[in-house]
């Protein structure tokens, strides 16, 4: 019945008894992100005892807890036995001062039920979510160190359920889950034997009824959850649709697609419609047995029960008593299915959870770091410097040739700017990336002022190394806080200075707030040249020795281009850097040029020796205006550039 | 599904589902200023929420129930007959021992084997009704869903450009993600418990005060306690779970953002400041739920406690009264068993009543948005355009940005011939942009009018003005699918082979064929891999199938290199043979191609001519761009 939890994904051999150690566990970084249920289906308990980690932080309170919560349900189990002996005693004899000591008993019960129900919540609370937060922290914390490459598979989506949804699940064990798994089942055990002691018969028949009761919300449960985890994903995908019709609203406008999407939508709302009624059916399904189940069997109690009273053999406080405890009981035995189910889904997201958990950070400070001459001089050199994506898609994907740099040597003189010059998609982000070890080179090497990258402490490098994208990332915080992204404790005169070096000054003065608007997703939107601009203002405030520029200009109009230009001119002096271009007047801040060709740097020069020299580069960075005639000489050569 | 109060903490069932963009509602914490300011969220009903909808809520609702008034009335038919079934059982165990016992002490056991036929036979009613009900009430509560939802994804797409630009993507997303889940939330959690809750209650009420008054009485005296602490709760857990909803909603934007923007953390060493933002942040969460637990766990420590209290009270008395002769057994027993019946739902009733809040509020903003009149709206009676030539024209044409802000293009007017193609020359907030929105109909002009063909474009089916008008953008959004699938959204009918010419046609064949699933890779999860330029090839190859008769380029080439620039000009060259085109530029490269050239500034056209022509006459403005331009290439 849960087929649908099982993937054939290989199992993953983690030593459950190290998982603080990052990194400690190979695992399988090429098998793509599963969408909705993930990873095999070990053996739940062993996914289980790898929270034990965890739960160790919690074991005083959890012990505390079950063990109150056991005392309140064996006080709230004793108080039908007392009202039985009440009904039977005091009230059969009319014995007005034994009514009052059988009140008062109930009273006690009663009040040590509830109050210890209390207390067990509140020792619970704090220490539960204290181990949920803990267990976000160092998901957050690992997350953020995992390599590009985890995360250009990992669907921010995939990753937040991981932190949001399993945690709280994880969170609802330790704080309910596991107690009453105990709690319950001695409880059970207990109104058995109470039951058994009244009369055999009257147990049995809560045997007969509690077994099928409980097998039933099991099964139910089970394709619950399955139909829930389907549903959920349904609702991202409906989502995902919305969204997307909404980001695009231009595109679909302006093509007259409002339709066509909405029929998408439409047909998906409705596939989501479907799986939330096979969830009510379910619901409706097992309501219906716990409702009639335990019914038949007071029924059956009172039938057999009245019997033994005509008889004789029973007292109606007995029998009262016998049927308040089956009601009592009822909970306990209606949870049973559906704690086990919830341990179940304890165990996918405790799965879920370490999957992440043991992805291998790939990118580390060394073990033992080398350190930077100071100062640092800022001579960048690649090596044979070779890469390959690897475990983006599979093995039909790693069976052709896509090694994407093949054997790039390139040396970055100290306080050069070198513009890195190709056709599209050639590799030249993929080089950027590596300055800063984004990701590491599948072969050879890149050296700093000398220093093999991968034998410096990552915060050295990246101290020394900064890098502006092409598609710059704005967080929802202030504008400053986005700038001083690129040096946290850069002050308000410093961040001012890199707004008015790349020419973001006027436009960020003229914001609502100015300095402390927020940008980014949940604030103020900004253009597209603004947002370069102040991308280029973060890479200036962080003072770096290596610049490693992605195209700075390429979204900026033609006046802006030209004074960004001039503050950039000012920036790159005495900075090395790396720049990638796409365009002549970019190409005009460099002192040398690269040709990046077929994975390879194939000449370095200035820009007029190239365009004389190179018919590849000519093709690229020749403007018609160049070439005789357009349709000319170049066409051949760029034909056969980008069609490579 | 079993105990509700421990099962669901706010959050911990439905968070939000992956994709979803959390409302911002905003709670400023000490230690929150890289945040920053933002426009707050203003529009916040369940800061004052009521148990009274709003009336625009109350008319949606109505819209959506009036067509489902049959099933409506069936469902509540059913939940009634359901609990005098449900409520019968107690009354039988009474029968049984008042009754049935005596008898059959009598050797009559016949009265006692009726009394325990007819409480099997009403729970087995009462189940099936439950579940009859249940199925019932779920299906009519998700076929409004499903409703609701269409109607909002289809608003959505009829409201204007200027809506979205002002009502932001991430509110009207949250619209449809986490305000549809409250509503959700509410049907899940139980608007039928609600009913039977309440019903069952009010129900048992009456049958206590029919069986006996004075005890009925003394038992529901214990109502006004149970009122004070359900109030006390509601407020309580109302402002805890809207600080665990806020702080969890920080959370997710944090992690959402970091992972999204990964190069930039690490690029940055961003990580330690991130720790520490995602410790305050999911610190909060936590201060914030446990807050909320500790309230339910005195809500439900009290409840019981009340209950049990009630219990000893109806047991003391009743005891007596039957000691006194002048109470029946049977009722007392009927009286103990109906006590625990009339606590059951109490936990769920509170749950209950915070996921209704939650729903008004959320119905409230849903419904703001379905009253959102589109500004730019469809003709009620179109004028039909059957092929376009493409003559397009500005007549007096006036608009600005709102009342308060100056005019974008004071008046203007402007000839178009069919076929001719023109290059927009000038700098940002000369009226570029605004033109060539005005011309895709993103916007009405507030005076005068913008004709295709010599019709008015606000007489035009949108369906034909979209035929016949393209615009491509800077930014080229892509949709999850396939290249494939988002090169036909220029014209779903087109055939793989005209999606493949296309791509050719503006030279993304190349790179789309070196993807290691050609067409069919989807860009989603590669998106990342494609660069700026890639995607803007895409979306160019789109509109490039959509073959328009007015073509509308904004800035849509510059993330490209020069080479596939150039190739998207000879395939310009080509396409535009015949068409009319209107291009924006940051090229002046891309101008070249240009039959004619408008210089604008200040909403004003300050040149127009071809482009040989203005760069011949020295002194003009496009000559000393184009100067310039010469300069940066050399």
């Amino acid at each position: 019945m849960d087929t649908d939890t099982d993937t054939a994904a290989p199992a993953n051999t983690a030593d459950p008894t190290r998982p603080d150690l990052p990194g400690g566990h190979p695992s399988e970084l090429s098998s793509p992100p599963p969408r909705g249920e993930t990873a095999a289906r070990r053996s739940a308990t062993r996914a289980l005892l790898r929270l034990s980690p965890y739960a160790g932080t919690v074991r005083t309170p959890l012990v505390t807890a079950t063990l109150l919560a056991l005392l309140a349900v064996l006080a709230g189990l004793a108080m039908p036995l007392a009202i039985g002996a009440a009904i039977d005693g005091p009230v059969a004899e009319r014995d007005l001062a034994g009514l009052g000591w059988m009140a008062g008993l109930v009273l006690l019960l009663g009040l040590v039920e509830s109050g210890l129900h209390l207390a067990r919540r509140r020792i619970m609370s704090g220490p539960t979510t204290a181990v949920e937060a803990r267990m976000r922290q160092d998901l957050f914390h690992h997350l953020q160190r995992l390599p590009v490459a985890f995360h250009d598979r990992w669907p921010s989506g995939q990753l937040l359920s991981r932190a949001v949804n399993d945690l709280s699940t994880i969170r609802r064990f330790f704080a309910f889950t596991s107690v009453f798994l105990v709690v319950n089942t001695i409880t059970i055990l207990v109104g058995l034997a109470i039951l058994f002691s009244i009369s055999p018969v009257l147990a049995l028949i809560m045997v007969v009824i509690g077994i099928p009761t409980a097998l039933i919300t099991l099964r139910v449960e089970f394709r619950y959850n399955s139909e829930s985890r389907l549903a959920q994903d349904q609702q991202g995908d409906l989502a995902t649709t919305f969204e997307e019709s909404v980001l695009g609203v231009r595109v679909l406008k302006s093509l007259g697609r409002g339709r066509h999407l909405a029929r998408h939508f439409a047909a998906q709302a409705r596939q989501l419609r479907g799986t939330e009624l096979r969830k009510i059916h379910l619901l409706g399904w097992v309501w219906m047995w716990i409702m009639v189940l335990p019914e038949i069997g007071v029924a059956a109690m009172i039938a057999y029960g009245g019997y033994g009273v005509a008889t004789g053999t029973m007292t109606v406080g007995s029998l009262v008593a016998a049927i308040t405890i089956l009601a009592y009981l009822r909970f306990p035995i209606d949870s049973m299915g559906w704690l086990f189910s919830e341990a179940n889904e304890t165990a996918t997201a405790s799965d879920r959870y370490w999957e992440v958990r043991d992805s291998l950070r790939e990118i580390e400070d060394p073990a033992e770091p080398a350190d930077l001459p100071r100062p640092v001089r800022g001579e960048l050199r690649f090596e044979d410097v070779r890469f390959r994506y690897s475990g983006s898609g599979g093995a039909e994907e790693r069976a052709g040739d896509d090694e994407v740099l093949r054997g790039v040597d390139l040396t970055l003189v100290p306080g050069e700017t070198m513009a890195l010059v190709g056709a599209t998609g050639c590799g030249k982000t993929t080089l950027t990336a590596l300055a800063s070890r984004l990701a590491d080179p599948t072969g050879g090497r890149i050296t700093l002022d000398g220093v093999d990258l991968r034998d410096l402490r990552l915060a050295d490098l990246r101290t020394a190394v900064t890098t502006a994208f092409e598609d710059p990332v704005l967080f929802s915080a202030s504008v400053r806080e986005n700038v001083r992204l690129g040096a946290p404790d850069a002050t308000e005169e410093e961040v001012v200075a890199a707004l008015r070096v790349a020419h973001a000054l006027d436009f960020v003065s003229a914001l609502p707030w100015g300095l402390d608007t927020r940008i980014g997703e949940q604030g103020l939107s900004l253009s597209g040249g603004q947002r370069q601009r102040l991308a280029l203002a973060r890479a200036v405030v962080a003072r770096p020795a290596v610049l490693v520029l992605d195209d700075p200009l390429s979204a900026l109009d033609v006046h802006t281009e030209a004074e960004v230009e001039a503050a950039l001119r000012r920036v790159l002096s005495g900075v090395t850097s790396l720049l990638v271009a796409h365009r002549p007047s970019t190409v005009r801040l460099a002192d040398r040029v690269a040709l990046l060709e077929g994975g390879r740097v194939t000449a370095v020069g200035t820009h007029h020796e190239l365009l004389a020299s190179e018919p590849g580069y000519r093709a690229l960075l020749a403007t018609p205006d160049d070439e005789d005639g357009r349709d000319g000489v170049a066409e051949p050569a760029g034909n056969e550039v980008s069609s490579r | 599904m079993s105990d509700p109060a421990d099962a669901g903490t706010p959050d911990a069932g439905r968070s939000p589902a992956p994709t979803t963009t959390p409302s911002p509602t905003d709670t400023s914490t000490p230690g929150d200023d890289w945040r920053g300011v933002a426009a707050e969220d203003v529009e916040d009903p369940e800061g004052q929420a009521s148990l009274r909808l709003e009336r625009r809520s109350r008319r949606l609702l109505g819209e959506l129930i009036r067509p489902r008034r049959g099933p409506v009335a069936l469902a509540l038919l059913l939940t009634v007959l359901q609990n005098a079934s449900y409520l019968a059982g107690p009354l039988l165990v009474a029968g049984a021992i008042d009754v049935g016992l005596p008898a059959a002490l009598d050797g009559r056991p016949e009265p006692l084997l009726w009394f325990v036929l007819g409480y099997a036979g009403a729970a087995i009613v009462s189940a099936v009704l439950q579940f009859a009900f249940i199925t019932l009430s779920g299906r009519l509560g998700q076929d409004v869903l499903l409703e609701l939802r269409q109607r909002l994804f289809r608003h959505a797409q009829r409201l204007s450009v200027s809506f979205h630009e002002g009502y932001t993507s991430g509110r009207l997303i949250s619209r449809m993600t986490s305000d549809m889940e409250s509503l959700d939330r509410l049907l899940a959690e139980g608007l039928d418990g609600l009913f039977t809750s309440l019903l069952s209650m009010i129900g048992i009420a009456a049958l206590l005060l029919w069986m006996d008054a004075p005890l009925a009485l003394i038992m529901l005296a214990a109502l006004v306690p149970l009122v004070l602490v359900a109030g006390w709760f509601r407020s309580r857990s109302r402002s805890a779970y809207r600080r665990t909803r806020s702080s969890m909603a920080n959370v997710i934007t944090h992690l959402v953002e970091t992972m999204n923007g990964v190069r930039a953390v690490q690029a940055y060493r961003r990580e330690h400041r991130n720790d520490e933002i995602m410790g305050e942040a999911s610190g909060e969460f936590r201060r914030a739920n446990k807050r909320a637990l500790d309230v339910l766990a005195v809500f439900v420590g009290a409840t019981r406690s009340l209950g049990n209290l009630n219990l000893v009270v109806v047991l003391a008395v009743g005891g007596w009264w039957v000691a006194d002769g002048r109470l029946e057994l049977g009722v007392l027993t009927a009286f103990l068993l109906y006590l625990r019946r009339f606590y059951e739902p109490l936990d769920r009733l509170a749950m209950v009543l915070d996921s209704y809040t939650g729903a008004a509020a959320a119905l409230e903003k849903i419904s703001g948005v379905l009253a959102e009149a589109p500004h730019v709206a469809e003709p009620s009676e179109p004028v039909r355009l059957v092929s376009s030539r493409g003559d397009v024209r500005f007549e007096g044409v006036e608009f600005g940005y709102g009342e308060d802000r100056p005019p974008v293009l004071p008046r203007f007017d402007l000839e178009v011939p069919a076929g001719q193609t023109v290059a927009l020359v000038g700098a940002t907030g000369a009226g570029k942009s605004t033109l060539a929105k005005l011309l895709a109909r993103f916007y009405d002009p507030s005076a005068g009018r913008v004709t295709l063909d010599g019709v008015d474009l606000r007489d035009l089916a949108d369906e034909d003005l979209r035929t016949a008008v393209s615009m491509v953008t800077q930014e080229s959004f892509l949709f999850s699918g396939s290249i494939a699938d988002n090169i036909r959204l220029g014209r779903p009918e087109a055939t793989d082979e005209e999606v493949v010419a296309a791509a050719r046609a503006v030279g993304a064949h190349p790179f789309v064929t070196s993807l290691p699933d050609g067409y069919r890779t989807e860009v989603h999860k590669r998106g990342g891999r494609l660069s700026a330029g890639q995607r803007q090839l895409i979306a160019f190859a789109r509109a490039f199938l959509a073959a328009p008769a007015v073509l509308v380029l904004d800035e849509a080439t510059s993330s490209l290199d020069l080479p596939a620039e150039q190739a998207v000009q000879r395939a310009l060259e080509t396409v535009l043979r015949g068409r009319t085109a209107v291009i924006i530029a940051h090229r002046l490269s891309t101008v070249l191609i240009a039959d004619r050239v408008l210089v604008m500034d200040g909403g004003r056209i300050v040149e127009d001519g071809p482009p040989a022509e203005l760069i011949g006459s020295a002194g003009g403005r496009f000559h000393a761009l184009h100067e310039a331009w010469r300069d940066s290439l050399v």
